[in-house]
């Protein structure tokens, strides 16, 4: 037991260093490469709490991020307030859509589920597309939002860094807590723990609310990063692709979704160097990985430690 | 975790970290060629045009080689997806990674003003001969955007309302697609067709990708007007120009069309339902110009296709920067001295046929033709010259100063003269 704790221990700390130096290995372009694979690692894991914890697989996390990131931008660009505030109003706005989603989906589950916070998701997007004098429409809002200090893309990097490991401990800490295994046993039987005396409607209801907060963070980070947005950063595109991100790395764990999130940004980058039929690759890597890894990369490769011997980190972190 | 696997995934790392390295000493080593980076939409909604911006481009410096002052050309062409935030990204990449001294192309408003935030941030020189929102050489100038061979949308219909009122037009009613290009482009005509005492009945704003227009063509036809302003552009001006011929109008009501209706990128395909349109634009692949015409069949033989806007604009781009690169023997690095011979460029060879120069704020001025559509001996249709609006510059007949006054066009503002 201490070893596999101590081992826990010393992978965290390889982890924690590799982000540390990571800017020194990776300069220039690819540092901000970087700096978006954690923003979105933010987002895969904040939908994995859902999609993978909670067994209710959302397709509208791209607009609670995007609002997050649309309200950053009005804030700062067209009132010209506080990045701080705005990040601030932010948040706060992804959640409050994070509640009135939870409020008409949780009562839906499995396909029904799917459709619903589709439907919702799709409610932003128009939302952002047509309401011209606010959102700036197809234009969407431009503008730098990062103060003076955050300029350097290097500087950016840490900030995001730092954010990262905080909201990864937080979310890892709230999925090992009882609450995170009430809604692990929604997952596995919804009936039992209403039999058990759960309330199933609002444990469901704070877990999509606490997704949605976290959702909410990354949207903000991104408009540090980006310095825009326009109606594809709340498109289906977005929210199907957080998914992908949460599935392909492994839903279920967190550390599946930060896997996800490189693995995809990685490919994207790399994979449109020699084709512009970059989507095709990654659909491609989509369907191999359902059709030979289904748990994801983090399951294959638990499966694969399991079969030659070692036991995986004792029952999972995550 | 032991010691033997501990240190291998350090010398893993180590390797990682020194091919990487040595991937840039390579690419900084190759600083002698002048590297530019080419955003064009190869998939998504206006992926036919962004294949037309890349050949247009191409065919220029396949012409002319690929050496200006001793210095080798590299052009890194990048797929923009459509899309603003892919846009960006690529941008991103171009200029950090593959160190692009300078970026031309992207055909969507909402990508350019994405790739314009970008640049105004660093410096990088960015022309656009495309993307046509208005403010970008207007009231929100970036001075490392400049719109090299481009235009700004409500440029170029203003002549198209005084031609539209001399034939005798007096009500018009306005139909256009649902976004800024729209506002901009109608804005330009309703402005200027309202101030001569022209009246605009009614304003349709219909969203992008519209499948059925009747609703609209049929309060057209009951409305009694005596001209239609219509922009629309792709799809959407094939679907219209094939309906609005069914209901029976052509030959009826005169359409007066923005520069996209007939483009050849949409007629290529139509039959006589886009003949005898007018619009107007700076270029007109129909001129008997000897430049326009020779740059017309050079553009049939590479690619046996008549020449769009955007492979016409793409190719004087390629040939005012050319000119440009000339005028600074090559060194491109000099960003001021590059942005300074661009902008003080006459460009007397260029497929016009006409000399172009740019006014103070970065966009060329143009002589502007009324086009007709007009059946070639083969059978093609294609846009010929009726008028000539000599030297028109995106603030028409206005004063700079007064006209960045008033509100930028919008779906609530048309500029309209009551």
């Amino acid at each position: 037991m201490i070893s596999a704790l101590k081992r826990r221990a010393l992978w965290v700390g390889l982890g924690l260093f590799f982000v540390m130096v990571l800017p020194f290995i990776f300069t220039g372009y690819k540092t901000s490469i970087a700096t978006e694979i954690l923003i979105f690692a933010i987002l895969a894991m904040s939908i994995d709490i859902l999609a993978g914890h909670s067994g209710r697989t959302p397709l509208c996390h791209g607009a609670i991020f995007g609002v997050a990131t649309y309200v950053v931008l009005y804030y700062v660009t067209v009132t010209g307030g506080s990045v701080w505030v705005g990040s601030l109003l932010g948040i706060l706005a992804a959640v409050l859509t994070a509640v009135v989603f939870a409020l008409l989906a949780i009562r839906t589950s499995g396909v029904y589920f799917i459709l619903l916070t589709l439907a919702l998701g799709m409610i932003v997007w128009g939302l952002c597309l047509r309401w011209t004098s606010v959102t700036g429409g197809e234009n969407g809002l431009r503008g730098t939002v990062r103060p003076e200090w955050l300029a350097n893309q290097v500087h950016l990097y840490y900030f995001v860094a730092v954010c990262f490991v905080v909201l990864t401990y937080a979310m890892w800490r709230f999925v090992n807590s009882p609450f995170g295994q009430t809604l692990k046993g929604i997952r596995e039987s919804e009936s039992r723990m209403r039999t058990l005396g759960y309330d199933v409607s609002i444990h469901l209801f704070l877990g999509f609310t606490v997704s949605g907060l976290f959702a909410g963070i990354a949207g903000a980070l991104y408009a540090f990063f980006n310095s825009f947005v326009s109606p594809s950063t709340v498109a289906l595109a977005q929210s199907v692709e957080g998914l992908l991100m949460a599935i392909v790395g492994g839903a279920g764990s967190l550390l599946g979704a930060i896997i996800g999130s490189a693995l995809v940004i990685i490919l994207e980058n790399a994979v449109s160097l020699y084709t512009e039929r970059w989507l095709m690759v990654l659909g491609f890597m989509f369907i191999i990985t359902m059709l030979f890894a289904p748990q994801g990369i983090v399951g294959a490769v638990k499966s694969l430690m399991t079969r030659y011997g070692r036991k995986p980190a004792q029952k999972s972190s995550q | 975790m032991d010691r033997r696997r501990f240190v291998k995934s350090l010398s893993a790392a180590a390797t990682v970290a020194s091919v990487s390295s040595l991937a840039r000493t390579a690419s900084a080593q190759s600083g002698g060629n002048i590297r530019i980076g080419l955003l064009a939409p190869l998939t998504g909604v206006l992926a036919a045009g962004g294949k037309e911006l890349v050949e247009g481009f191409e065919l220029f410096w396949k012409q002319n080689g690929t050496t200006v002052a001793g210095r080798r050309i590299e052009i890194i062409i990048e797929d923009d997806a459509s899309n603003p935030d892919t846009a960006l990204q690529k941008a991103r990449r171009l200029v950090e990674q593959r160190d692009a001294h300078f970026l031309v192309g992207n055909i969507l408003a909402n990508t350019g003003l994405a790739v314009a935030e970008y640049v105004k941030s660093n410096g990088v020189p960015y022309f656009i001969s495309v993307v046509a929102a208005d403010d970008l050489t207007q009231r929100k100038r970036i001075p490392n955007v400049v719109r090299v061979a481009g235009y700004t949308a409500s440029q170029m219909p203003r002549p198209l309302a005084e031609f539209a009122y001399k034939r005798g037009a007096r009500k018009i009613i306005t139909i256009s697609q649902d976004y800024t290009f729209g506002h901009e482009q109608c804005g330009g005509f309703a402005q200027t067709f309202s101030e001569m005492g022209g009246s605009i009945v009614q304003q349709f704003w219909h969203p992008i990708n519209t499948a059925d227009f009747s609703p609209y063509l049929a309060q057209i036809q009951s409305s009694g007007v005596d001209g239609v302003f219509v922009m629309e552009t792709g799809a959407d001006a094939n679907r219209m120009l094939q309906q609005y011929s069914n209901f029976g109008l052509k030959g009826k009501i005169p359409i007066y069309g923005a520069m996209n209706l007939t483009d050849q990128s949409v007629i290529r395909t139509l039959g006589p339902e886009c003949g005898g349109i007018f619009s107007s634009a700076h270029f007109c692949e129909g001129s008997d110009n000897a430049q326009t015409r020779k740059f017309v069949s050079d553009y049939e033989k590479a690619y046996s296709k008549l020449p769009s806007l955007y492979g016409f604009s793409q190719y004087a781009c390629a040939m005012w920067i050319n000119e440009a690169m000339k005028q600074i023997s090559g060194k491109v690095e000099d960003r001021a001295a590059l942005l300074k011979a661009v902008n003080g460029i006459t460009l007397e060879n260029s497929p016009l046929g006409r000399p172009v120069k740019m006014d103070r704020y970065g966009n060329p001025i143009y002589d502007v033709f009324i086009r007709e559509t007009r059946v070639r001996a083969d059978g093609k249709f294609w846009n010929m010259p009726v008028e000539v609006f000599p030297q028109v510059s995106q603030f028409g007949k206005y004063d700079p100063e007064t006209y960045m006054k008033q509100p930028s066009y919008s779906r609530t503002f048309q500029g309209i003269k009551k």
